[in-house]
């Protein structure tokens, strides 16, 4: 096939790419983007699969077998189980306007240009390899296509078919084709509609192309897979596609973690995935889309590699070339053709997604910083310097390109293209530890992002990038096989005298140990700052503080609109800026004069369109530049939100305090209460008692001034009133009698003697000093004891008090003309009950615990006074409780009130005592 | 012709020493056991004075001293209230419902006896406002 025809379907398969670049672009600007699907999102994510895949899987399986499966079983975990992760990821990016992976990592730990700067060096270093590897793959197969003889074949001509090296001419070509597709304008933040279409574009193509040579093979050259496979195993190459039980699971395990980490961390993964998404919802279909396309990209992958085992037979052909070799091979030229398309496409695209990607942090992250402290350069003048952003992105991608053929010319000729591969991806996995660390710890700082980073980036580079070169001899080879000065300890391949794993192993398995060690120990040890604290709170939290702009309101400075425009302006172009800003007023429904005061807002807002054009840390020095001097009390302001939240504590506090204040108010409000009903009750019983002593004494005072002053008063007046005076003397002597009696039992003090005694003749005892008092008034008494009846503990002198107040109070109230008082013991479980059982009115219903209460005297309801103190029914009371019973009155259905007691039983007692 | 007092009194023992002292002084007496039974026994005859105990049954000596001054007839009518209750807070209440005079109990029948022959002979001047 002549090298005119493959360059010009090459170069029109450029053009169209182009075209369909340039006329997504111009849709999206007229408003009508074509690419705003999941479907076109999830192929421009596809990049993931570059000439790697088109090429490398094929020639890995066709000497490992199933060894090329983990690197895509790695990205599938990412996306089915932890796609969560990329919700942050880009939430966070969207919220900050995140340019690349260096600005995202310089953001979390307090927007410093040092990080950035790291991150950006290690990417560009880390993706040297991986560059080299597209060039190698387009170079190689372009040479292969053109000199398409049975021997070019077997063997890749190494000597130029140009005057200069194909690869060189290709990196050449990749670079103006890049720069023409990623330099068009300046915001990297903003969405590259039209490159983000012809990479979905280059991904279809290079699906289909994989798709139609796998056809070719499984289906032409043979009867199916059943054919094929068969076929294989006769010629002894079923190891190939079984899972031997000596597979190398380290391996296996290792290439899966690492691909799980690059998916993340890889410079043009983040870019694509996280940067040009434009809705997070796109996410859902993504997640089963994404790996749909990883697993039908690879089920074509064996069947070519055993073709091509099997027709280049015993031959030492490039396995990593059997796309080509094997149609070429059976004189398919077109399909051959085609499959060159298809793997330009996937290797241009990844070269222009990781070029614009680094170019990116290399101008944000690397050279402005620079230049900024560079004071010969007049950079804070106001000049326009779009132009300048332009140029150092346009020179920064052509430099990727070349750095990419240096390490072609340097180490690739002696490796593979998955080998080649692997390399970059355990460069990028050293971005692992500080980017999922920062978005869900709070704690780590910036210096031990620093730190780790920094030591896992020269772990790589002794393990895997230095050994690369000695093996190209570029370093003397002794320094692998003896370690660096004759030190065996160092050898770079194992290292301290790790051996048994494989290089790749050997390598992740330092560099991840001194990275996530330094990075965890160092961040717990260090101070943050208070930008960190604050930048790291709102990546951990970015779902709580989405909606609430005092995120970063930290520049409380004076900027004029017309400072901030114009800054702004600078970068990013003055008319874009100026409809910027008018959007923004027209958002707030505000009216932005130039030489009003911007607010916090204002100010975040200025920011972050800066920060979109040149990176978080590079913005945040030029805000400090216009709006000088009166701002970035950072830790002021860090210091006020500690306040606040000591602010916070404190008033809760008085809050608990106020809260306890109220309790204990109420309580003693209560006690009070309390006490002036005490008081009262107080009050009450010494105007009662007062009352019931002068009553008799008066009677007394009376009759004895009567007696004296009427000496003629008749013997029977005489007997008459000295009668009066002597039983108004017995109340008042039972009067004191109980009195100190209550009062002793209230206070505790009562001597009591409980004994075992017999309740029927304690009831005798009473009826028997009543008896006098029955027959006066005419009462007829009643009494039923149960024989057999049980002992109960009690006070016997006590108990027969209760039974004499009972009973007289009982003759008292009963009916005056056939007076009847029942008197009934009953035995129950544990106690004795006794009820005595008036014929009179009864109790009233609301009295019923008022008539136990001191000087409680039913006054309203009978015809005479009643004699008495007022104080038996609560003496009764008294004794009873403290026996153990109750005493309770209800009234009978057919009139009459019945007092009841109960009395504990001896036996019951003795047993309840004995069982505890 | 003789003064009538009215005894209200619910102690019959101290219903028997009053109306000994009283006789003797030579006013007629009456006795009402409590409240309502005073009240029925000054519809029946309006007495010169009231000898008015304050804890009664049924409506107590107060209830009892307002009712009397609240009935025109009784303008006359002279109060002399007894109470074994010896607070400032009665007596004051007692003398504002329009009550003549307030004795302690116990009392010298020498004083009460003189006290209401006193009280009878004075003529009521002032009347209680409401």
């Amino acid at each position: 096939m002549s090298g005119g025809i493959v360059l010009t379907v090459s170069f029109l398969y450029l053009g169209l790419l182009f075209a369909i670049a340039q006329f997504v672009d111009l849709r999206a600007k007229k408003n009508r983007p074509l690419t705003r699907n999941p479907y076109i999102y999830t192929l421009s994510i596809a990049v993931f699969c570059t000439s790697w895949t088109f090429y490398g899987s094929v020639g890995l399986a066709a000497t490992r077998g199933l060894d090329f499966l983990p690197i895509y079983l790695g990205p599938t975990f990412i996306f089915v189980l932890w796609s969560v992760i990329w919700v942050k990821i880009i939430r966070i990016c969207k919220v900050h306007r995140i340019t690349s992976i260096a600005d995202f990592i310089a953001s979390r730990y307090g927007k410093r240009a040092g990080l950035g700067g790291l991150v950006t060096i290690i990417a560009v270093v880390g993706t040297m390899p991986y560059i080299s590897l597209q060039l190698k793959s387009i170079a190689t197969s372009f040479r292969i296509l053109v000199s398409s003889s049975e021997k070019a074949l077997l063997h890749a001509p190494s000597e130029p078919i140009f005057f200069i090296d194909t690869t060189l001419i290709v990196a050449v070509a990749l670079a103006l084709f890049a720069i023409l597709f990623g330099t068009r304008h300046i915001d990297a933040s903003e969405h590259h509609e039209g490159l983000v279409a012809a990479i979905a574009f280059e991904s279809v193509v290079k699906l289909v192309t994989f798709l139609a040579v796998g056809i070719f093979v499984t289906y032409g050259l043979f009867n199916g897979f059943t054919d094929l496979f068969a076929r294989a195993a006769e010629k002894g190459l079923d190891p190939l596609f079984t899972v031997n039980s000596d597979s190398d699971y380290s391996l296996w395990m290792t290439m899966t973690v690492l691909s799980m980490a690059a998916i993340i961390c890889l410079p043009r993964q983040f870019y694509i995935t996280a940067v040009e998404n434009p809705d997070e919802s796109y996410l859902r279909k993504t997640t089963w889309l994404f790996p749909l396309y990883l697993l039908v990209i690879n089920i074509f992958v064996l069947p070519i590699a055993l073709a091509g085992r099997l027709s280049f037979d015993g031959t030492p052909a490039d396995a990593d070339m059997f796309m080509l070799t094997v149609p070429l091979y059976y004189n398919q030229g077109i399909l051959a053709l085609f499959a060159f398309v298809g793997g330009l496409s996937a290797a241009t695209s990844m070269v222009i997604v990781a070029a614009i990607a680094l170019s990116t942090m290399v101008c944000n992250d690397l050279i402005m910083p620079l230049l900024l402290r560079w004071k010969g350069l007049n950079i804070n003048k106001n000049d326009d310097l779009t132009g300048l952003l332009l140029t150092i992105r346009r020179v920064s991608i052509l430099l990727v390109l070349i750095l990419g053929y240096a390490y072609y010319l340097i180490a690739s000729e002696s490796y593979s293209l998955v080998t080649i591969g692997l390399v970059s991806f355990a460069a990028a996995a050293q971005f692992a530890p500080a980017i999922i660390g920062g978005i869900f710890w709070k704690g780590a700082s910036y210096s031990g992002a620093m730190t780790g980073l920094g030591l896992g980036f020269l772990v790589w580079l002794y393990t895997l990038l230095l050994p690369s070169f000695a093996q190209s001899g570029w370093l003397p080879i002794s320094f692998i096989e003896n370690g660096p000065w004759g030190i065996t300890l160092l050898k770079p391949y194992t290292l301290f005298g790790m051996e048994g794993f494989d290089r790749l192993t050997h390598a992740l398995f330092w560099s991840m140990l001194v990275n996530i060690g330094a990075y965890w120990s160092v961040s717990l040890m260090s101070q943050q700052t208070a930008i960190e604290r604050i930048q790291g709170t709102l990546f951990v939290d970015v779902f709580g503080h989405t909606n609430d702009e005092r995120d970063s309101r930290y520049w409380r400075g004076s900027a004029t609109v017309a400072d901030l425009q114009q800054l702004v302006g600078r970068f990013v172009g003055v008319q874009r800026v100026a409809q910027a800003f008018a959007n923004f007023a027209a958002d707030r429904d505000i009216n932005l004069r130039k030489s009003q005061t911007a607010d916090a807002t204002m100010l975040d807002f200025a920011e972050k369109m800066l920060a979109g054009a040149i990176g978080s840390a590079t913005a945040r020095v030029m805000m400090g530049s216009v709006v000088k001097g009166e701002i970035v009390g950072l830790d002021e302001v860090y210091r006020i939100l500690d306040e606040t939240s000591q602010v916070i504590e404190y008033s809760h506090r008085l809050e608990q305090k106020s809260a306890e204040l109220e309790r204990a108010t109420a309580q003693l409000r209560n006690a009070n209460e309390r006490l002036k009903e005490l008081d009262s009750l107080k009050d009450h019983f010494l105007s009662m008692v007062s009352h019931e002593l002068r009553t008799p004494l008066t009677s007394l005072r009376a009759f004895g001034e009567i007696l004296v002053d009427n000496p003629e008063v008749s013997l029977e007046e005489r007997e008459q009133f000295l009668n009066v005076i002597i039983k108004e003397s017995t109340r008042l002597t039972r009067l004191i009698d109980q009195l100190l009696d209550l009062a002793r039992m209230e206070a505790g003090q009562m001597d009591w003697s409980l004994d075992t005694v017999d309740m029927a003749a304690a009831i005798h005892e009473a009826m028997a000093a009543l008896a006098g008092l029955l027959k006066e008034n005419d009462v007829a008494l009643n009494v039923q004891i149960p024989e057999a009846l049980p002992t109960v503990r009690a006070d016997r002198d006590q108990l027969i008090q209760v039974m004499i107040n009972l009973v007289s109070n009982a003759i008292k109230f009963c009916n005056k003309a056939n007076g009847k008082i029942d008197v009934v013991v009953a035995a129950g479980k544990d106690m004795l009950q006794v009820s005595v059982t008036d014929n009179g009115k009864g109790v009233p219903e609301n009295m019923t615990e008022r008539v136990f209460e001191k000087f409680h005297q039913s006054l309203d309801d009978s015809e005479d006074k009643p004699q008495g103190s007022g104080l038996g029914l609560a003496i009764c009371r008294e004794i009873v409780t403290f026996l153990g019973g109750k005493i309770w009155v209800v009234n009978k259905v057919g009139g009459g009130a019945s007092f009841s007691f109960t009395v504990p039983r001896s036996d019951r007692l003795d047993m309840r005592l004995s069982a505890e | 012709m003789s003064h009538t007092v009215l005894v209200v009194e619910d102690e019959p023992n101290i219903v028997l020493s009053l109306q000994f002292i009283l006789r003797q002084a030579g006013f007629t007496v009456r006795v009402a056991r409590d409240g309502e039974q005073a009240l029925r026994a000054i519809a029946d005859y309006i007495p010169d004075l009231v000898l008015l105990d304050i804890m009664l049954p049924k409506q107590d000596g107060f209830a009892v001293c307002e009712a009397i001054r609240a009935n025109a007839a009784c303008r006359n009518v002279k109060i002399i209230m007894l109470s074994a209750k010896s607070r400032e807070a009665d007596k004051e209440r007692a003398l504002a419902l329009g009550a003549d005079e307030f004795v302690t109990k116990p009392f010298s029948t020498r004083v009460l006896s003189k006290l209401v022959k006193e009280i009878v002979a004075t003529r009521r001047t002032i009347l209680p406002t409401k």
